[in-house]
Order: C-alpha cells, then sequence, then structure tokens
C-alpha cells in the first residue's frame, strides 16, 4: 500500500499544529464560531447531537495493521472504546473532546492518517472498489489513481470552498463495487482500442434528497489528463454551481440545468487551456504510484487438507465460507469478509479490541492489509484458503465471525437520530429489531441477496435509494416513521428505488419487512433474486400485501394519532 | 489602513469608490489612486482613463473576467471581492487572471477576508489582502508558513511535491 514520505508526512503533522492553533484561537475568541465550524470541518470535525465527531480519512479504504491499532489506541484514549465504519469507507469517533482533537490529529499523523476534508464543501475521501487489486475481473487497480487524486485534492487552493460537498470513486472493474454511477464524478478504469489506459468519466450522480445517476462526460480519458480534466470539471462547478440555495448547490444540479452537452463544452473548453499544464501526470509517476500496490508474495502449494476437512464437517464454518468468502484473483486465496453486522452491535460500530484482534489476525494472514468496505464491514482481501479454518476460529472468538454478509442483516445503515443532529429518525433501533425479527440463518439463507439501506433523513447517508429494500426515516410531527422504497440498486446498471406508498409507523415497520419478503418467497421464480422479482412483478403485489394487511382504518388513526 | 501586500505590513492608499458613487470621484482628487466596481468602470471608461490618479477595479464573485480581459493593462490593482466566508469563485477567478491572461499586476482580496483562508488564497495568485480593522496583520502572516508543501501547481511558483520528488 501507499507509504508517506518525508513530505506527506510533514503535511499531516504540520495540519495537526496548524488545527491545534485554530483551536487555541478559537478558545481565546479569536476565531468566531461561523468561521471555525468552517475550519473544524475541513478537519472531520463535526458538532453532534450529544458531542463532536471525528471522521477520519480512510484513503479509498485501506488500512494497514498499524494504522488500526493506532485507531484503536484513539478509540480507546480520546473515545469510548469503539468507532464507527462509514458508507463512506471512513471511520468515525463518536465522543472526542475538542481540545483533545489536536492531540487525536497528531495521533493519526503518527501512523500516517488524517482527517482533512472528511467534511466540509470540499473534495472528499476518494472511494474505491474494496476488493482493489484481488478480485478477479479487474482491467487495472484503481489505487494508484486514488492516491494521485488524494494528493491532489489534498488542501487544494482553489477547490476548499466548492458550493457544496464533493465525492469522487474510482472502479477498475468491470463489476462496479464502488457505485461510481452515484457519485459527484465516477471514474471507470478502461483500455482504448490500442490498449491505453484510460477512464470512462460520469459525472452529476448523486443520492441526497435528490437521487440521479451520473451521466456519461466522456468515454474515454487518457490516464495522463486525469488531472487536469478533473480540475477543469471542478472548476466550471466552482464557478456555476449554485450558492444560494444549499439543496440545489450539487453538481448533478449544475448538470441538470445546463444539460450534459452544454456542461461537456464549458468542461472541454476549460481543459483546452489546462491540459498542457503540469497537471500532467507521466508514465514514471504512474510507475511509482503503482509500485505501492504491487501483488504481495502470494505463496502457491499449501495443502487445503484441513480446509476440505472442516468444509465438509463443520457446518458453521461452511455457512461462514459460503457467505462471507469469495473468489480471489490468485488460486489458493480467498477475500474474506468481516462482517460488521453483529446482531444487537449498531451496523459498522467495532470495539478497540477487536480492532486490535483483526490487525493481529491482518498480519498473521493478509499480508497485514484491511480493507473498509462502502457497507460497512471489513476485509481481509488475501488470505490463503488454508489457513481459512484457523482464521474462522479467531473471528469466532472475537464475535466477527457472523456469516450473514450478502443477506438482508448485512444492512447499511446510518447513525440516525441517537447521534446524527441531522436525522428525523432512529435507524440504529430499526435496524435492531429487524436483526430481532429475521435472526434465523436458515431463513436469511433462503431470502439470499437482499440489500437493504436505512437512512434517518434525506441525506441518504445510509444509501436507501439503491438498496434492494430501502428505508428513510421521516419526521411526522415530532414521531418518527418510515418511507420504504423497493428495487433500487447501485452497481453496473444503477437504479433508484420506487417508493412502496405512505409512511410507515415505527412499530409496523419490522412487519412491512417481513410482508414483503413473504411476497417475494411466495412469487419468485427459480433462481430469482428478490430485486429480479421486484423488476419482473412491479411493487404493486408488495404494496398490496403491505398496505391491504393493515386495513385503511388502523392506518388513519395512525395518522391522526401522529398529528394530534 | 495597513494591509497585507507581498507577506508584508503595508500602509495601503488605495481608496475604494463604493459601487455606483463614481461621479464624486472622478471630479474630486483626481491624482488618488481609487478602486472601482466593474460596473462603473464599464459606464465610464473614458472618463476614467482621462484620469491621471491610478486605477482599480472591483469584481464581485458573479462577475465575468471576459469583461476586463481587453483593458488589464488599465489597472494596478484588480481588487476580488468576497461577500462571505464560504465564497469561493475569487479562487478561480485570480488563478485565471494570474495563469491564463498573464495579469502581473496586484490581485487584492477585499470583503469577507480571514487570516485562514489566506495561504489558499496566495497560492491562487492574491498578492495583497485587506483584513478586518481589528484583524491582527502580524499575527495573519503566520498564516503563510503553517503548511510547507503543496501537492498541486497553482498561480504562485512554489514547485510541486511531486515535482520535487522527481
Amino acid at each position: 500500500m501507499y507509504r508517506y514520505d518525508g513530505y506527506d508526512q510533514r503535511l499531516v503533522e504540520e495540519r495537526a499544529e496548524q488545527f491545534a492553533d485554530q483551536v487555541r484561537r478559537y478558545r481565546l475568541g479569536e476565531i468566531g464560531e461561523d468561521e471555525f465550524k468552517q475550519l473544524r470541518l475541513r478537519n472531520g470535525l463535526y458538532l453532534q447531537r450529544h458531542a463532536y465527531m471525528l471522521r477520519v480519512a480512510i484513503p479509498y479504504g485501506l488500512l494497514s495493521s498499524h494504522q488500526m491499532r493506532g485507531l484503536a489506541h484513539i478509540a480507546r484514549r480520546y473515545d469510548r472504546g469503539y468507532g464507527h465504519f462509514t458508507t463512506r469507507q471512513n471511520i468515525q469517533f463518536n465522543w472526542p473532546e475538542l481540545d483533545d482533537v489536536p492531540d487525536i490529529l497528531r495521533a493519526l499523523a503518527k501512523v500516517e492518517m488524517h482527517a482533512i476534508q472528511t467534511s466540509g464543501n470540499v473534495v472528499r475521501n476518494i472511494t474505491a472498489d474494496h476488493l482493489a487489486g484481488s478480485a478477479g475481473d479487474e482491467i487495472a487497480d484503481p489505487r494508484p489513481y486514488c492516491e494521485l487524486l488524494r494528493q491532489w485534492s489534498t488542501l487544494h487552493p482553489e477547490f476548499s470552498w466548492l458550493p457544496r460537498k464533493f465525492k469522487i470513486a474510482i472502479t477498475g472493474a468491470t463489476s462496479d463495487r464502488a457505485a461510481i454511477q452515484l457519485h459527484d464524478i465516477g471514474l471507470q478504469l478502461i483500455e482504448d482500442s490500442a490498449g491505453g489506459l484510460g477512464f470512462k468519466v460520469w459525472v452529476g450522480g448523486g443520492m441526497g434528497r435528490m437521487p440521479v445517476i451520473a451521466k456519461v462526460l466522456r468515454e474515454f480519458l487518457p490516464r495522463e489528463h486525469l488531472l487536469s480534466y478533473l480540475e477543469s470539471i471542478l472548476r466550471v462547478y466552482n464557478l456555476q454551481g449554485r450558492r444560494d440555495n444549499i439543496h440545489r448547490a450539487r453538481i448533478k444540479i449544475l448538470v441538470n440545468s445546463l444539460g450534459i452537452q452544454r456542461f461537456r463544452e464549458l468542461v472541454e473548453a476549460e481543459w483546452r487551456h489546462t491540459r498542457a499544464s503540469a497537471l500532467a501526470v507521466g508514465d514514471a509517476e504512474f510507475r511509482r504510484m503503482q509500485a505501492f500496490f504491487a501483488n504481495p508474495d502470494y505463496q502457491q502449494g499449501r495443502s487445503t487438507q484441513a480446509f476440505d476437512k472442516q468444509l465438509a464437517s463443520n457446518p458453521l464454518f461452511a455457512d461462514w465460507f459460503r457467505h462471507n468468502t469469495r473468489e480471489h484473483k490468485v488460486s489458493g486465496y480467498s477475500i474474506v469478509t468481516v462482517s460488521l453486522k453483529t446482531p444487537g452491535v449498531p451496523p459498522g460500530d467495532i470495539s478497540a479490541e477487536q480492532m486490535d484482534g483483526l490487525a493481529d489476525l491482518a498480519d498473521r494472514y493478509s499480508f497485514g492489509e484491511i480493507r473498509a468496505s462502502h457497507d460497512q464491514n471489513l476485509v481481509l482481501a488475501d488470505v490463503a484458503v488454508a489457513d481459512l479454518p484457523e482464521l474462522w476460529k479467531s473471528l469466532v472468538n472475537m464475535k466477527l465471525a457472523t456469516a450473514n454478509v450478502g443477506t438482508l442483516n448485512d444492512m447499511i445503515c446510518c447513525p440516525g437520530l441517537d447521534f446524527c443532529s441531522l436525522a428525523n429518525a432512529g435507524t440504529l433501533d430499526v435496524a435492531a429489531r429487524v436483526n430481532e425479527k429475521f435472526e434465523q440463518l436458515d431463513y436469511l439463507y433462503d431470502l439470499g441477496n437482499v440489500q437493504l439501506k436505512i437512512s434517518g433523513c434525506m441525506n441518504a447517508c445510509g444509501h436507501h435509494h439503491v438498496g434492494h429494500i430501502g428505508i428513510l426515516g421521516v419526521d411526522k410531527r415530532g414521531e418518527e416513521w418510515y418511507q420504504f422504497t423497493l428495487g433500487g440498486s447501485a452497481g453496473n446498471a444503477p437504479a433508484l428505488g420506487q417508493r412502496l406508498g405512505a409512511a410507515i409507523a415505527k412499530n409496523r415497520v419490522v412487519q412491512a419487512l417481513g410482508d414483503i419478503l413473504e411476497v417475494y418467497l411466495a412469487r419468485r421464480e427459480e433462481g430469482e433474486e428478490f430485486v429480479e422479482t421486484v423488476q419482473r412483478i412491479g411493487i404493486t403485489p408488495f404494496k398490496e400485501r403491505v398496505y391491504g394487511n393493515h386495513s385503511r382504518s388502523t392506518h388513519q388513526r395512525e395518522l391522526l394519532a401522529a398529528c394530534a | 489602513m495597513e494591509i497585507i501586500h507581498d507577506r508584508r505590513i503595508s500602509e495601503s492608499y488605495w481608496r475604494h469608490v463604493p459601487d455606483g458613487l463614481l461621479a464624486d470621484a472622478l471630479s474630486d482628487r483626481p491624482s488618488d489612486a481609487i478602486v472601482v466596481a466593474l460596473a462603473d468602470w464599464r459606464g465610464q471608461k473614458a472618463a476614467l482613463r482621462r484620469r491621471p490618479g491610478p486605477l482599480g477595479v472591483r469584481l464581485g464573485a458573479g462577475d465575468d473576467l471576459d469583461d476586463i480581459l481587453d483593458d488589464l493593462e488599465s489597472f494596478d490593482v484588480v481588487a476580488i471581492a468576497f461577500a462571505n466566508a464560504t465564497e469561493g469563485r475569487g479562487y478561480t477567478q485570480a488563478r485565471r487572471l494570474r495563469e491564463r491572461y498573464g495579469y502581473g499586476g496586484e490581485i487584492r482580496a477585499v470583503g469577507d477576508v480571514s487570516r485562514d483562508r489566506l495561504a489558499f488564497m496566495e497560492r491562487c495568485g492574491f498578492n495583497a489582502f485587506e483584513l478586518p480593522g481589528d484583524a491582527r496583520l502580524r499575527d495573519a502572516l503566520d498564516a503563510f508558513g503553517e503548511i510547507s508543501d503543496v501537492y498541486q501547481p497553482g498561480a504562485d511558483a512554489q514547485p510541486t511535491i511531486a515535482s520535487r520528488r522527481a
């Protein structure tokens, strides 16, 4: 993975000292409240419902074991002993004290990490396929390009005060696992007919209160122009994006109002001036970056006898192997997903002890690296099949081996009303109720791949628009209600979910979910996944079941109660 | 007033003529250095050119640089106004002025300008900064040295980290 040199290291150290001085001046009253807010946000520090929250960047989701131990130390020393992995491959600490944050940033710098631009109207953490480098369907590893973009966007002098936040995602695989079409800019590594490497560039995707699937801006961008072309896009956006209304300020609104053709003309006109600039990246720099992400030293020829025996004789191990591992590009290796969806624990949460334990396992079994995925799990991406039984035993002991990856319970969920000051409704308790109701693994396995995504407000941090089943928390006169959508999906052919009907009261959410799943089980055809059934039969049968089961009069009573 | 100019504290003799109040300025003290709003420049180009005193123009965030491209040599100062702390268009305007149009005169940040944005502004081509009256200018000079190295090329001459690695 990428390692800091002296320049990178000094920058994050100086950034920590800069923030320490900003906190000092804020405490002295030399910086006003509004201005300090902007400064702290650019270091990932939010003021939430109960306390500050610090969001730490995990560039493209990649962590070393050493870094994971650094995060564990921060969780223990400055927080309440745990952290929360987010849908943008970052980690959040929910309870830091403002005056400790400079020390936390110093501690992060010691392990080559930072919280730069994890919030604010800036280019945010660059996200990527969490299987980069290990999946078999890759045209090129996206991580060298992610790191180039991380450096280019870090403290960018021109784009630190954009109209709104800006998210970039990259995939190098044929199967998009980074939801690139739901980002402000999506980049897909492809080859042109001459075998040259470059990007298909998408623009103007996003979730939030107005979900939009991105449009193709350029079919092929030679890789040497990556930075100059992105700078041109950002420049057009910086000048022309709306600043008068926060809900109309994302680039998707600009692209829609200008039309993709006009937007493209503006970008290309800008690019004519910048493409020959110092932003062009030469082959030597690509080679330098690629060297950081070279294949680890895969071992061949190890006996898998113990593995084969476990698989045949231990159904618990077999379930875990079937659901929580996937095929690696190298035979004899496996990609292991560490589920952070243990029932009873908020999705994405992990304790300091688990972080330390996982760091040890990464050292022993996966070349010392760990990835954070956008579905709030962790991944050990390079595990020898022969080591799987031992790894599984250790994960079981750490309560990190719940064999539910890809099932309904492997849900994405934002922190909701329990923490977030933007939220309209709780999400963690809904997730807990879903876990309690659908705890039988055999039932979950029979349901197959069902992606449940829960957001506590329209900002859609829980990606509900692209959930096979999406649940959006809404506030109805001080009560928590939930709006269902069906049939959304991320990936190569993304779709936005269709609204099922009126919002549902909290105490009926689990019942409604059960109704939806029963319609699927009754109507599915052989081998058909949930989302395919929704596509085939439409949402009406689901709607009739959910709302028909529940008499109109009861529904009206609940509405009246909510309005009272 | 005291401003920061080329990383030093210095006295500025430029007088800002408020938007639309050009008539008085044209008859009064003709050798004063004045900065006028873009709209006033457009309306009174000939009279302003006849005036003996030095001239600057003031752009708002929404103003189009193309409007002054042919006149750039008329201005000793281009002032770019920030209406609030989160206004970001001025950074792009300054870079275009320096990098694309080769403007070599003073680019001055006016309006809502504060210490913690100075370094970004300087990298975009600003070299003069009007801070609020109660700002600690001497402390503010420290802003330029907080982060030593830069990843991206800007309007300044600072070599990027990538170029130093090569």
